[in-house]
């Protein structure tokens, strides 16, 4: 029982964390490449840039949260999901749209994107240095609450634990992707966008605002970026390198899913989340209960995982490679990058 | 006053003009038909028309009024619709919101129109709900056209509407053309079924390696000996 309880903490819980994190990157990558046909490498600079405006905003108004009796981060969220879209849209007006404008292929905005990239990371280290920061530790901050709950069951004596920060994270995961469904279906903004994506010739001859709808995708991008990093940060630490490690992951869940598919970056967000935590998940645990029934002569190892914690950045690599060479298009037939 | 007049308009791609120096003019009410061998420039004039393409000489009036070069949504606005030769629907985007696509300039209530739609093209009403890519080739022309005349357009531009549809299709397609023009609506549209198309056409305009090389009504070309021998087969 203890054993499957440390499964479901280190697999169910944190898989869907993990997979919450790169289903919100992904959603952005895949509307950018939908609307602008180009993979925007910066994107996980979007969610750094985000997470550190929610914390500015933290250590500018650390009681705003005590208010209300959530974390003061999770509050000042909607402003820094407010200042990343604005940051976008600038990101893209100053580099992206001139380039477009030009008729460039798209590789060349792409390595544009890799050298914003690049700016950015260099601005927040000149800003922020390299030290990690807490969310939790800001003066006047109250602290993280971690529920630990008991399973009415006698052999159950570890307990399931869960974080505040977590709780948000998935309440807010739902509300975004309900939202985010009623937009593409029911809104005139949202169909014009799913338009674009499918045509966008047809979509300029249709009279369809096209600054408009990429303005949007912007929008949507970087209050998502925002969001997903402010979160991650909260539940883990805030590294000023924390775009390094969740480029590959939100990219590999952007493709697993199909390029361009909303609904499939969102699959593909928590394929790749799962995936990472299956393969490092320690598996002689589940074995330990048997340990009486298993014959004396054969010995269970005391560590059994496809991939040792220090290398997971593999496994998104190793999907990613797979769903190129077998099914490119994705599991809900995205475009071909 | 003729609703669309594109006088020697010079036109082409990446610098290199295709369009040199083609007129086409047809008043309201009328079908104009641009018929042509393949690569005469024929879906280049109504891109030229259209905004799509940097008209370098020539002008085009639409009602009398200056539209030369201007950017597509503008043209939308002042009532020309364009329905391209390929890729002319939403795929992905149901019978009903590829409609409300072509809606996207007006801000009033459309919904009868849409209805109007569906009693032009009864076989889109059953279908309203499915994504358009699933459609038949005939009744993706249909949504196609069914999205360009959402805005009550003044003048419709057709790029071969009957390209590889099966006779039934293609006269139905026929058939519709004539009821919208009866509507008001003018009609301009380039047709490989060239016979059937002068049959309906008010003008008629034989394209030739970008220039006009016939122009008459329907009925005198499909008449004029010369015009039948090498653009009708015979
Ligand atoms: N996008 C394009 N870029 C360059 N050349 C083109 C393009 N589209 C058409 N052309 C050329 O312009 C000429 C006229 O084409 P088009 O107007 O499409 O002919 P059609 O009369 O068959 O519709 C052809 O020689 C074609 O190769
Ligand atoms: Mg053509």
């Amino acid at each position: 029982m203890n054993e499957l309880i440390f499964f479901f903490n280190k697999v169910i819980v944190a898989g869907s964390v993990i997979g919450s994190i790169y289903a919100m990157g992904a959603i952005g990558v895949t509307l950018v490449f939908a609307i602008l046909r180009f993979a925007h490498f910066a994107h996980a600079d979007l969610m750094t840039l985000g997470a550190f405006f929610s914390y500015i905003l933290v250590v500018a108004f650390p009681e705003l949260g005590g208010f209300v009796g959530l974390p003061t981060g999770f509050v000042v969220l909607p402003v820094a999901m407010v200042l990343t879209a604005i940051f976008a849209i600038g990101l893209d007006k100053t580099f992206y749209k001139p380039l477009r404008d030009k008729n460039v292929k798209p590789v060349v905005i792409v390595i544009a994107s890799v050298g914003v990239t690049l700016m950015i990371q260099g601005v927040i280290r000149l800003f922020a240095g390299t030290t990690s920061r807490n969310f939790f530790s800001v003066d006047g901050v109250a602290g993280k609450d971690i529920f630990r709950i008991k399973l009415p069951f006698e052999a159950a004596s570890r307990k399931i634990f869960i974080t505040e920060p977590q709780i948000l994270l998935f309440i807010f995961l739902i509300l975004a992707v309900g939202l985010l469904h009623y937009f593409l279906t029911r809104t005139r903004l949202g169909k014009a966008m799913r338009a674009m994506s499918d045509n966008p010739d047809l979509a300029r001859v249709s009279g369809i605002n096209t600054n408009v709808v990429v303005w949007t995708t912007w929008i949507i991008a970087g209050g998502l970026a925002a969001a997903a990093g402010t979160l991650l940060s909260m539940d883990v630490i805030l590294k000023p390198d924390l775009s390094f490690n969740i480029l590959l992951p939100i990219f590999a869940a952007a493709i697993v899913g199909g390029v361009g598919q909303p609904y499939g970056a969102i699959a593909g967000g928590f394929v790749v989340g799962f995936a990472e935590t299956l393969s490092v998940f320690n598996w002689a645990i589940l074995l330990r209960p048997f340990r009486d029934s298993i014959p004396e002569w054969i010995e269970l190892p005391s560590k059994i995982a496809f991939v040792p914690t220090e290398y997971k950045i593999i496994v998104p690599f190793v999907l990613l490679i797979a769903i190129l060479v077998w099914k490119p298009t994705g599991i809900f037939k995205g475009k071909v990058l | 006053m003729a609703l669309l007049e594109a006088k020697g308009l010079y036109a082409g791609y990446g610098g290199m003009n295709i369009l040199n120096g083609v007129d086409a003019v047809i008043d309201a009410d009328e079908i104009g038909v641009i018929i042509g061998a393949n690569g005469a420039g024929k879906s280049t004039l109504l891109k030229a028309i259209f905004g799509l393409l940097h008209v370098s000489q020539g002008t085009v009036k639409l009602a009398g009024k200056d539209i030369t070069n201007m950017a597509p949504d503008k043209l939308v606005r002042a009532g020309m619709a364009f329905v391209p030769q390929e890729q002319n629907i939403f795929p992905s985007l149901s019978v009903e919101e590829n409609l409300e696509m072509g809606a996207f300039v007006r801000r009033d209530d459309f919904s009868h129109l849409i209805e109007q739609i569906y009693g032009y093209f009864p076989d889109l009403a059953e279908k309203r709900n499915q994504p358009a890519g699933e459609l038949s080739g005939g009744q993706r022309q249909m949504v196609a056209m069914g999205r360009a005349l959402m805005i009550e357009p003044s003048l419709l531009l057709l790029d071969e509407p009957t390209a590889g549809l099966s006779p039934r299709y293609m006269n139905e397609i026929f058939e519709r053309i004539i009821a919208i023009n009866k509507t008001g609506v003018g009609v301009l549209m380039v047709e490989q079924n060239a016979k059937q198309a002068l049959a309906i056409a008010h003008k008629g305009f034989v394209l030739a390696n970008g220039r006009n090389r016939f122009t008459n009504t329907g009925e005198a070309l499909l008449n004029d000996p010369e015009v039948a021998k090498s653009f009708l087969g015979g």
